[in-house]
């Protein structure tokens, strides 16, 4: 076993686990995106970053990715990670604003504009169509063309690939271009709709249940606890 | 294991060494070594090697005089340059026509052609030897210097020098722990950019249990504006060969590769030939000199992708996989090329080891600073006098590099910035020229070491333009597996682009920065890490010239064709008419004698009636 401390909790994870694997073992939750059980590790979103090291020497690093050293310091949710996770979430918005997937992140972590121009793209290159593809599916009949800006994915040449049996598996897995967003007007925004619902916590408030993986980063429940708070102390001064 | 027939034994090495060295002593022929290399080739050296051949030939001097085709003597600016040995006379830019002169008066009568000597440009003085020249006197060249030497197409030549003398010490000395103390307390750092410690990597590397054990050689050079990586491996090939071996003994591998560029083919050549040569004489194969240690080195030639210089990517480049990088850990150290413990350097770094190894650590210890031991090459480029390969010891000042051995700017405009580390380095300005040169305060001023590439600017550069190149460049070399790298340097290119179009708004710059400070922290690789630095050092020392876009709308260098606009100036034009026929777009009109108009709308900004102007009545607003 490896001894780690997960957000100043000493845990133990198994020889081989990465960061992702061993905050799950413990119940923290780390966004993901391009990361999917049944594939390989591709490291590409970089959504589920965390903070490791100490003092001054801390870098943030894909959980995914990353195997677990004895005596490792990591953090889930610094403001760091918060920051670059947020400005991740709004480089994908911009490329894929239609997208349900990427529109429900925005809400929960509170990305609520997009300041780059939108390109309605699509794709993401998260990679799991082609990790699907090649790895569930053993088609190897998609895979990635060019680098930088220029990069998509595709089949060689650009043709219809004779190993490609349209089983459908590389569109059942994209986060992208299958659920779409209904909100008002995703092209050109950020929804936010799922922000301006009810959440459902509020009736059985319940730390460990927070449906925004940390209780109170929504504020619902916050809104709910000041009028008791009040009370108290109305109660109190009687 | 036998030997083959033509491999021989430590002690014929050791033999034909001190042969060679003797016969360098006993030759009274004079050399002329014509630099030679990519960029001497460029600027005409092979007809110059050919005409001097022919005059040699027809006087019937071979026994007098002979010609020696090196690699790059590093002073780019003088190409093509010879140097005569023993006397080391320096001539540049030297010309077919010059070869009769050079063999009949120079060469046999020691008489010094003036027209084809060095003249500094501070001074007006003119130098006769190399030595003589400032661009030589500051420099250190300890790894470069040998290439003046001999001709790399010949191994006996690189023997005649000592060459190999530092493996056949190796070998016969030296147990690899003793190799590795030697390169930890010599304290080289990696001289491919990031500076860690080379003997603590190769430690690693020794003490990783596994059958097999793999070294490289990074000759993936790609940074624009740098090119030393080149100029050693196409000079003196056999140097880095020889740090190969030693190094492969100490960590114990028995299978090299060499990852070079193809777009380096004079250099492939070389090495090549190096390889062939050094396997010939027993240097490498199966069993190296009888001592029962063995090492075969492979070349393996880059596409041309620039992440590929990145440890992990090029480790899958070589394995035949596309050239993106991995999650470290695992370190190649530890799991690298075919999963087996692989220790890469620097093509400068392996450079360094016979040096290190010949001399001691201590002595290398010695130069350098405190955390930065050694000497570095940069090439100096840009807007600088003396272009050239540099080799200098760690901790001199950007200053000395710039002004004194670079020779200042040319045309007396004044410096603006210098741009170290390629595309993932900073511009650090004026305020910084004092700056000593080591890993540690490039890093703290906002720039890195890097490679050596090393560009100055003048007063005519704009800054944001400097940063819209450096993005442009990295968005299409961006692996593009980040999203965080992908798409930050397209969407920082875009934000920059926008101001330099004149279309920036409140709020861009900040919004720049937001950026740049996510793509650093949230990327996987190095490229990612620092691909944002030439925004934030640009934004951290010239602030004031972004917003002058944004804000007032003004390219304040002159430079962003969307901001400026081109003025004539009523008194100072004299109707000469000569900027009217450069202009492409007859945006000009005028009769001679009488005072020119320029229609903005037809002017397309391409500044050849500026060129063209002899009396500076064109100016830029």
């Amino acid at each position: 076993m490896i001894n780690l401390k997960l957000n100043k909790l000493d845990v133990k994870a198994e020889q081989g686990w990465t960061i992702l694997e061993t905050a799950k073992y413990y119940g923290l939750e780390i966004p993901t995106l391009c990361y999917n059980e049944g594939l390989s590790t591709y490291g590409g979103c970089r959504l589920c970053l965390v903070e490791i090291g100490e003092g001054e020497n801390t870098k943030l690093v894909s959980s995914c990715t990353y195997p677990v050293e004895e005596g490792l310091v990591v953090h889930t949710d610094t403001k760091r990670v918060l920051n670059a996770r947020k400005m991740m979430i709004e480089l994908m918005l911009s490329v894929a604003p239609n997208s349900k997937t990427i529109q429900d992140l925005a809400s929960k972590f509170g990305v609520t504009q997009m300041r780059f121009e939108a390109r309605n793209e699509e794709c993401i290159l998260c990679g799991l169509c082609v990790r699907m593809c090649a790895e569930q599916m053993d088609g190897k009949a998609i895979g990635f063309q060019n680098r930088g800006h220029k990069r998509k994915i595709s089949t060689p040449f650009d043709v219809r690939s004779e190993e490609c049996r349209l089983c459908g598996g590389c569109m059942y897995i994209c986060p992208a271009c299958q659920l779409r967003c209904h909100g008002p007007d995703p092209d050109s925004d950020v929804c936010n709709a799922c922000l301006t619902m009810d959440p459902t916590c509020v009736d059985v408030y319940d730390e460990l249940q927070c449906w925004m993986y940390d209780a109170g980063r929504c504020g619902t429940c916050v809104r709910e606890e000041e009028p008791n708070k009040k009370d108290i102390q109305n109660a109190d001064k009687k | 294991m036998k030997n083959t027939n033509k491999s021989k034994s430590l002690d014929q090495i050791k033999k034909i060494i001190k042969e060679q060295k003797q016969a360098r002593k006993e030759d009274d022929k004079i050399t002329l070594t014509v630099s030679s290399g990519t960029c001497g080739q460029a600027r005409g050296s092979m007809e110059v090697i050919d005409s001097l051949k022919e005059t040699i030939e027809q006087k019937q001097l071979e026994d007098k005089v002979r010609v020696k085709v090196t690699g790059c003597h590093g002073f780019c600016e003088a190409e093509p340059n010879i140097i005569f040995q023993p006397d080391n006379i320096f001539y540049q830019h030297v010309k077919p026509k010059h070869s009769k002169d050079i063999i009949e008066k120079t060469a046999l009568n020691k008489e010094i052609l003036d027209q084809l000597l060095y003249t500094d440009p501070s001074t007006n003085e003119k130098a006769k030897k190399d030595e003589d020249i400032s661009f030589y006197t500051k420099q250190e060249r300890l790894v470069l210097g040998d290439n003046v030497l001999i001709d790399p197409t010949d191994i006996n030549d690189y023997f005649s020098i000592g060459g190999y003398n530092s493996l056949l010490k190796t070998l016969e000395t030296l147990n690899p722990e003793q190799v590795i103390n030697t390169v930890k307390s010599s304290g080289i750092r990696g001289r491919g950019g990031a500076g860690f410690p080379t003997g603590i990597k190769w430690e690693f590397t020794r003490k990783a249990k596994s059958d097999e054990k793999y070294i490289i050689c990074n000759a993936d050079e790609g940074d624009p504006g740098a090119y030393m990586d080149r100029s050693l491996m196409e000079g003196n090939p056999h140097r880095v060969l020889e740090g190969m071996i030693i190094g492969a003994y100490a960590i114990g591998a028995n299978q090299g590769f060499i990852y070079i560029r193809d777009e380096y083919p004079l250099a492939l050549k070389n090495i090549t030939l190096a390889i062939q040569q050094a396997k010939e004489f027993g240097l490498l194969g199966q069993n190296i000199l009888d001592t029962g240690f063995g090492l075969e080195i492979n070349i393996v030639k880059g596409a041309g992708a620039f992440v590929c210089g990145e440890e992990t990517a090029l480790i899958a480049s070589v394995e035949g996989k596309v050239g993106e990088p991995k999650q470290r850990p695992p370190f190649p150290a530890v799991k690298g090329l075919w999963k087996k413990p692989t220790n890469i350097n620097n093509v400068e770094t392996w450079g360094n080891i016979p040096l290190i190894i010949e001399k001691g650590a201590d002595w290398y210890s010695q130069i350098g600073t405190k955390d930065s031991k050694g000497t570095k090459i940069f090439s100096l480029v840009g807007k600088i006098n003396n272009t050239g390969l540099v080799e200098v010891p760690m901790g001199i000042t950007l200053r000395e590099i710039i002004f004194d051995i670079g020779g200042g700017i040319p045309e007396g405009k004044k410096f603006k910035a210098v741009q170290t580390g390629g595309p993932s380095g900073g511009c650090l300005p004026a305020e910084k020229l004092d700056l000593p040169i080591d890993y540690e305060s490039l890093t703290e001023a906002g720039s890195i070491m890097g490679s050596g590439g090393m560009i100055v600017m003048d007063e005519n550069t704009c800054m944001v333009d400097v940063a819209k190149y450096f993005l442009n460049f990295l968005r299409d070399e961006s692996c593009g597996k980040c999203l965080s790298c992908r798409e930050g340097t397209q969407r920082m290119w875009e934000i920059v682009n926008k101001i330099t179009e004149g279309n920036g708004k409140k709020g861009d710059i900040e919004l720049l920065e937001e950026l740049a400070y996510a793509v650093k922290d949230a990327s996987m690789c190095g490229l990612g890490q620092t691909a944002a630095n030439p925004v934030l050092s640009t934004l951290r020392y010239f602030r004031d010239e972004y917003e002058a876009h944004v804000v007032d709308k003004k390219c304040p260098a002159g430079v962003c064709k969307d901001l400026i606009r081109y003025i004539i100036i009523e008194d100072k034009c004299t109707g000469c008419m000569a900027c009217i026929k450069p202009c492409p777009e007859d945006a000009i009109t005028g009769e001679l004698k009488k005072v020119h108009t320029l229609d903005e709308n037809k002017c397309i900004r391409c500044g050849a009636c500026y060129e063209a102007c002899k009396f500076d009545a064109i100016k830029i607003e």
